[in-house]
This record gives C-alpha cells, sequence and structure tokens, in this order.
C-alpha cells in the first residue's frame, strides 16, 4: 500500500543543507500498522509528509497504492490524497461548525459525492465503529478522545486504505488514548495500511513492527518474536 | 514480587488446598509468574509457623492427606498492612540494566549505543507481545489481568524513555574516560590520553 524506496529529503543548500532524511526504504502491507519512533529531529514527522505527498522527496521513490507520487502532476496529487489517504494529526483539525457525521462526510463530498448519500455513509460509518450516540454532536460538544477518534473515522471515510497519524494520542489520559490505538489497531485488522509516529512506546506497541529513526536513518526495526527472528538491522 | 501476600489474598476468599493456591496464583497473574510446588509449599509452611495461616486437617476430602490452608486473624491484619503500605522501591530487584550500561559506558569494546537501541528493542518487542495479550480481551479475570499487563507495560514504557533519555545524554556529554581498573589500583587511564573514550562515546 505504501512503499518508500531509498528516500531521501534535504532542506536548503550547499554548507547549509540539512538530511532530514537519508535513503529511508519502508514498506507497509495492507493490514499492517507500522510505527515510527526516534528523537526529536530524528525524521519521523518529514517522513509521515512525504508519505502522505505533503511534502517533496529530493531522492528515492514515493509509492501510494501503486502510484509514483513524484510523478504526479499537482491535480493528480491532491486526487490521490484525497481518495487513498486518511490524515490524523495531534492537531484534530475538525470543522468546528459541522456535526461528527457532517465531519466524515466532508471528504466524500469534496470528492463529488451528493450530500445525502455522503452523510448515510458517514452515519454508517460512526455506526460501524461504534460512535454512533457521537453522530449528531459538534466538536466542542465531543472530549479529545472522542473528537480523536471521530478524526479515525473521517481518516478512513470511502476508499482509502492508506492512514497516516502523528501523534494521534498526544494529550489524552492513557486510557482514552488507548481507545484511539485500538481503534487504529481495528481499521488495520480489517485491511487499512497505517503509519504512527509516536514518541510512547506503549503506543508503538500496539504496532505490528516499529521502525527506530535516527538522524535521518532507520537504524533498527523490530515486531514481536513471531514475525521477526530478531531485531533486524537495515541500516 | 512476594509469594507470602498473594497467598494470603486468595485465602482471604476462603479455604484452599496447596494445589488451589498455585493455581489460583498463576490464573490471577495470567501464568506471567509461574510458580513451582516448592515455593507454594514453603511459604506455606513459614505462614503456618507465623500464624498467619491455619491448616485444617479435619475439612472434608482429607482421605488422600492434603491440607487445607485458610487466614487467621493475625494473617488479615498483616494482608491488611501489606495493603496499606507503598511498595519500597529499595525491594526492587538490582537493576543489571543499569550497571550494564555503567560498564558499557567506560568500555574501550562496547558500542553504548548498540546496547542501548539492542535492549531498547528487546523491550520494545516484549510491549509488543504485552500488547497482543492485552487486546486477546480474556474474559476470565480479566480486569485482573489487564492491570497485571498495564503495570508490565508502564514499566516497558519507563525503561524505554529512559534508554532515549541515556542515549540523549550521551550525545552531549563529556567524553567518559576509558578506565582500565586493575587490583589494588584506583582507576588509572593506561592510555595516559583523557580524552580516549569508548565506541559510543565522542572523541
Amino acid at each position: 500500500m505504501l512503499d518508500l524506496r531509498e528516500v531521501s529529503r534535504q532542506y536548503g543548500a550547499g554548507r547549509i543543507c540539512v538530511a532530514a532524511l537519508s535513503e529511508v526504504s519502508v514498506a507497509v502491507r495492507p493490514g499492517e500498522l507500522v510505527a515510527v519512533m526516534g528523537p526529536s529531529g530524528s525524521g519521523k514527522s518529514t517522513l509521515l509528509a512525504i508519505a502522505g505527498g505533503l511534502d517533496r522527496a529530493s531522492g528515492g521513490q514515493v509509492l501510494v497504492d501503486g502510484h509514483e507520487l513524484g510523478q504526479l502532476d499537482a491535480g493528480a496529487l491532491a486526487e490521490l490524497r484525497r481518495r487513498a489517504i486518511g490524515y490524523v494529526f495531534q492537531e484534530l483539525n475538525l470543522v468546528a461548525t459541522l456535526t461528527a457525521t457532517e465531519n466524515v462526510a466532508l471528504p466524500l463530498e469534496l470528492d463529488g459525492v451528493p450530500a445525502r448519500k455522503a452523510a448515510a455513509g458517514a452515519r454508517g460509518l460512526l455506526d460501524e465503529l461504534g460512535l454512533a450516540e457521537l453522530a449528531d454532536r459538534f466538536p466542542e460538544e465531543l472530549s479529545g478522545g472522542e473528537q480523536q477518534r471521530v478524526a479515525i473515522a473521517r481518516a478512513v471515510v470511502g476508499e482509502r486504505r492508506l492512514l497516516l497519524a502523528d501523534e494521534p494520542t498526544g494529550a489524552l489520559d492513557s486510557l482514552t488514548g488507548e481507545t484511539v490505538l485500538r481503534l487504529l489497531r481495528r481499521q488495520c485488522d480489517q485491511g487499512c495500511a497505517a503509519v504512527l509516529v509516536t514518541h510512547d512506546a506503549r503506543h508503538a506497541a500496539w504496532a505490528d513492527r516499529v521502525v527506530f529513526l535516527r538522524d535521518g536513518r532507520i537504524v533498527d526495526q523490530t515486531a514481536p518474536a513471531d514475525d521477526l527472528d530478531g531485531p533486524e538491522t537495515v541500516t | 514480587m512476594s509469594i507470602r501476600h498473594s497467598l494470603l489474598a486468595l485465602l482471604e476468599q476462603g479455604p484452599l488446598y496447596g494445589y488451589g493456591l498455585k493455581s489460583g496464583f498463576e490464573a490471577a497473574t495470567g501464568r506471567m509468574w509461574p510458580l513451582n510446588d516448592g515455593q507454594v509449599y514453603t511459604t506455606l509452611a513459614r505462614l503456618e509457623r507465623d500464624g498467619l495461616v491455619e491448616a485444617d486437617t479435619e475439612a472434608d476430602g482429607q482421605a488422600d492427606g492434603q491440607k487445607v490452608y485458610r487466614l487467621t486473624g493475625a494473617g488479615r491484619a498483616e494482608l491488611d498492612a501489606w495493603f496499606s503500605a507503598a511498595v519500597s522501591r529499595e525491594a526492587v530487584p538490582r537493576q543489571e540494566l543499569a550497571i550494564k550500561l555503567i560498564f558499557a559506558v567506560r568500555s574501550p569494546s562496547a558500542d553504548v549505543h548498540q546496547v542501548i537501541q539492542r535492549q531498547r528493542a528487546a523491550t520494545m518487542r516484549s510491549l509488543q507481545e504485552l500488547t497482543r495479550l492485552k487486546d486477546d480481551g480474556r474474559t476470565m479475570d480479566e480486569l485482573a489481568w489487564t492491570l497485571t499487563l498495564d503495570g508490565l507495560l508502564f514499566q516497558g514504557e519507563a525503561e524505554v524513555r529512559w534508554l532515549d533519555l541515556c542515549e540523549a545524554r550521551l550525545a552531549v556529554a563529556a567524553p567518559a574516560p576509558r578506565w582500565a581498573f586493575a587490583a589494588g589500583e584506583a582507576p588509572r587511564n593506561p592510555a595516559g590520553d583523557a580524552t580516549a573514550v569508548g565506541k559510543g562515546g565522542r572523541p
């Protein structure tokens, strides 16, 4: 679903050139949740932005659902982002004047789905995710955890099968954060691919695989013993 | 881990045979800390000696000579005191990882960054496995089991955070001297080079 091949990203040029990512390769299959961990400045958010087509790689290839992002013009890239990729950020970015249903329906409407059909699709999804009771509430009437669960619903509505989440549990307490991660996990169990950027080892532990970044490079990755023989160095 | 107090807590629910105590402990803790028979019966003998439990030889089902254990008043008081007191951090087993890092930082042959990353990856794998267990949603004693796993998960998370901090400190710290320890001597630097460091340090 997502394939980063020797992706590099430099900012600036000449003597003040900074390498945010250096030849990073990561593939995420449908059904797989991959966590990315590393210290501040290690390139985690840059990796996520490039995977989501929000930033361009300086080198290497980024494939989403078989499309190489570097080959797409701005219009095609925007369409792919809208149709294939869902984003969940720490900043919730729910539209304050829309209900949960309308927020979830928004990406469908932007994609040309008639409003009534989009709303029905959104309600169906909220119901499926156990969020039906939140459907008619506005963001200010929802707790932080409820808002984040609605944001996940919005991220997966329609045919989007790649979720990119950047510290989605940032300000939430432990139990509420767990409900958000459980929902993210369920989406992957049902076929989505997801990348989760987090500082928190307990949250990363929900992933099938944990990738460690340092100074823009992958230094290690790990999965439970039955998935990998042991820590694999992929420098 | 206090086997002694765990057995008292199990007996609070009612009298049990030694085997029932063993299996009750393992069921409550998700078999995270398996006990052997010797640990159980030695602990029960001490509890009986100290008057915290009594063995009832007159109860039903004694044909095979098994004892049924029950909590005494003194045992209940001991259990109450255990629940009332905080666990002493002094009681935490020796920190093998901390000791390993102390010597890795000073070692001419160890790569302390690798020591840290190996540990971080191993702890992370363990956290993934614990999370899978938690997500499996057992029904028997589910709450107690979840609390046990939560405790282990938070300990693992704390270890990873500590390793992250160790790595960050190493990156900014003054280089550690490459000391050699010789019997009967104060630590010395055989190279006479105050800036020489192990592979993990920065020159």
